[in-house]
């Protein structure tokens, strides 16, 4: 796929979106943001490894945002400050779960997460259990804005903060540390021959899916402006590992891609079968794995690779 | 202070004797299939919520105990085959990253079957709790079901599954094929049925677990994903693939939680994970596990 171009497109098309209808506008916003979390299970997923729990991070993003607003008035410096705790607690994390691989790194990540969202509801008198928290609208560069500016306004954070991800990302893969990354999914122990610490490889792309998750919940919680424990919950977990499958691994637009469907088809789908919503997915999952389907990406570029030998 | 150690150390005992029947599930089927079912939470949670209405269905509270154990059983004859031989049997050479999206997402599916079915509002049928009356012990009064049946039902598991596997053919097959797949297949041991075989067994234990969980507790959606959550602590704490291990080691963190329960409610829901995280730390194969060689 060319890259400038297809990303050019994506951009156009989002900004369409955005025009379109004011709730598409706040739909892309969060489609954006779950792309930003996926981005970093897809980092994951470069090196065999998927995690059950990541929706911890966008807790961790978002809580710190509704924690901080009545010190903080900038959404900018929220939007830092929840990376920021996510990447710690990342660190925290990822110290021991980057020890081990495969069903270990899966189920401890899956743990940890499930651990978070019971003292996110227990802790009541810190976190106010399942009423969650409500997040008073800040300040975007200092403008005090509401409405309509303040949705395009937050857009556009999500939009920039995604490209300026989307390109740190592409540069990590193609960079020596980015194929150790990979090498850790086909031959470890030779990565480990060649003189490089593959624990310490992991750990940083741990450290980068963290703190993409911590910037994406940053941003859900901005653009809700309530947050509850139900970030955390395993379900939500589960859905950005399977936006990552279904948007595919091969590329940085993967992610967002996939998120923009996931999003867009929620908006009806999950109101129309509330009860059902994780058996399509679960459905969905099983079709791409087991026919071995590169996701969204893989089928554009398909599609481009088709026309480009035409024309 | 006497009295709540010794209620806690009751509840406990009642507690870990669930935890081990579903963890000894998972890890039985691990140790067979190298696959770790994330779905078996979700046999746990059917296994419950059938039980819960077949006891309903008995009417009479003599035939409840018959009824927990024909949704063990039913839950695990059908729903162990159809998952073995319809999904598991395809991804078994495929990578592991692979294998877990695959019960992942029959944990997706499964737990909204159990939705669909049962619905959302909490269900609780305590009849075979209430047909066995309680029995007093230092001067505390304890129901029955929790203190006698379910740790005897723990123990008969674990010694009928421990003679199954050492002392009768199909058992010991079973033992040949977790020890070398390719080696059993070479002797002429069909590893197709071992598998189906197994993974029966496995679904049967975790469905059984929930049955006997049903009458203690309301059930309520979500009760499937913090099974399969403790029971992984469980045997990882033990070390994948250990059986007696994952007996000891569900005591322990039976024992941890409800003396959380009692003396730190606060953390009640951290013990058991602080319990994993500091074996792990120290033997990071587990308890009783042994550390696999890395192979090139």
């Amino acid at each position: 796929m060319r890259s400038p171009l297809a990303v050019a497109a994506g951009v156009a098309l989002l900004l369409l979106l955005a025009f379109l209808q004011p709730w598409l506008r706040f739909v892309s916003t969060i489609a954006l943001a779950t792309g930003l979390a996926v981005l970093g299970i897809m980092l994951l997923l470069r090196a065999g490894q998927v995690s059950f729990g990541h929706a911890l991070y966008v807790a961790a993003g978002a809580y710190t945002v509704a924690f901080l607003r009545p010190y903080l008035g900038e959404a900018l410096f929220l939007v830092l400050a929840g990376a920021l705790v996510a990447t710690a607690l990342g660190l925290l994390v990822g110290l021991f779960v980057a020890r081990y691989r495969d069903i270990f790194f899966g189920m401890l990540n899956l743990a940890f997460s499930m651990v978070a969202w019971s003292l996110l509801e227990k802790l009541y008198s810190l976190t106010r259990g399942t009423d969650g928290i409500r997040v008073v609208r800040p300040s975007l560069l200092g403008l005090g804005l509401d409405g309509a500016a303040w949705d395009w306004a937050l857009f556009l954070l999500a939009l920039v903060a995604a490209l300026l991800a989307g390109a740190l990302v592409a540069r990590y893969l193609g960079s020596p540390a980015g194929s150790a990354l990979g090498a850790i999914k086909t031959r470890e122990t030779r990565l480990e021959f060649a003189g490089i610490a593959a624990r310490r490889v992991l750990l940083q792309a741990y450290l980068a899916s963290a703190a993409l998750a911590g910037v994406g919940g940053a941003i859900t919680a901005l653009a809700t402006l309530h947050v509850t424990p139900l970030l955390a919950y395993w379900t939500h977990s589960g859905e950005l590992v399977f936006v990552a499958i279904l948007g595919g691994t091969g590329h940085v637009l993967g992610p967002f891609l996939g998120a923009v469907v996931f999003e867009l088809v929620r908006v009806h789908a999950a109101a129309a079968f509330p009860d059902a919503w994780q058996m399509i997915l679960g459905f969905v999952l099983l079709v791409i794995i087991l026919s071995a389907a590169r996701g969204l990406a893989g089928l554009l570029d398909d599609l481009a690779r088709r026309l480009g030998r035409r024309g | 202070m006497g009295l709540l150690l010794l209620l806690a150390a009751l509840d406990g005992l009642a507690y870990a004797a669930q935890l081990f029947m579903v963890a000894v599930g998972l890890t039985l089927v691990f140790g067979v299939l190298k696959i770790l079912n994330v779905a078996h939470g979700s046999l746990f949670a059917i296994g419950a919520y059938l039980a819960s209405t077949l006891v309903g269905l008995a009417g009479a509270p003599e035939l409840s105990l018959l009824a927990l154990a024909l949704a063990a059983l039913a839950t695990g004859a059908v729903m162990g085959p159809l998952i073995e031989r319809g999904l598991l049997a395809r991804i078994y050479e495929k990578e592991h990253v692979l294998q877990l999206l695959v019960t992942f997402a029959l944990f997706m599916i499964l737990e909204d079957v159990q939705k669909l079915v049962w619905g959302v509002q909490p269900l609780f049928e305590d009849a075979p709790v209430r047909l066995l009356g309680q029995v007093e012990v230092g001067g505390i009064f304890y129901t029955a079901y929790q203190l006698l049946l379910l740790p005897g039902v723990a123990a008969v598991v674990l010694v009928a599954l421990t003679w199954f596997l050492r002392r009768t053919l199909l058992g010991r097959t079973i033992v040949a094929v977790t020890h070398d797949r390719e080696a059993a297949t070479a002797i002429g041991i069909d590893v197709r049925r071992v598998h189906l075989v197994t993974f029966t067994i496995g679904a049967g234990l975790a469905a059984l677990g929930g049955a006997l969980a049903a009458p203690t507790t309301s059930l309520v959606p979500g009760i499937g994903v913090q099974m399969i959550v403790l029971s992984f602590a469980v045997v990882a704490t033990a070390g994948l693939g250990q059986i007696e291990g994952a007996a000891v080691t569900a005591l322990l963190i039976g024992l941890a939680r409800s003396l959380a329960v009692y003396f730190a409610p606060e953390l009640e829901v951290v013990i058991p994970y602080l319990l994993m995280v500091a074996v792990l730390l120290i033997r990071p194969a587990g308890l009783f596990g042994r550390a696999e060689l890395r192979r090139v």
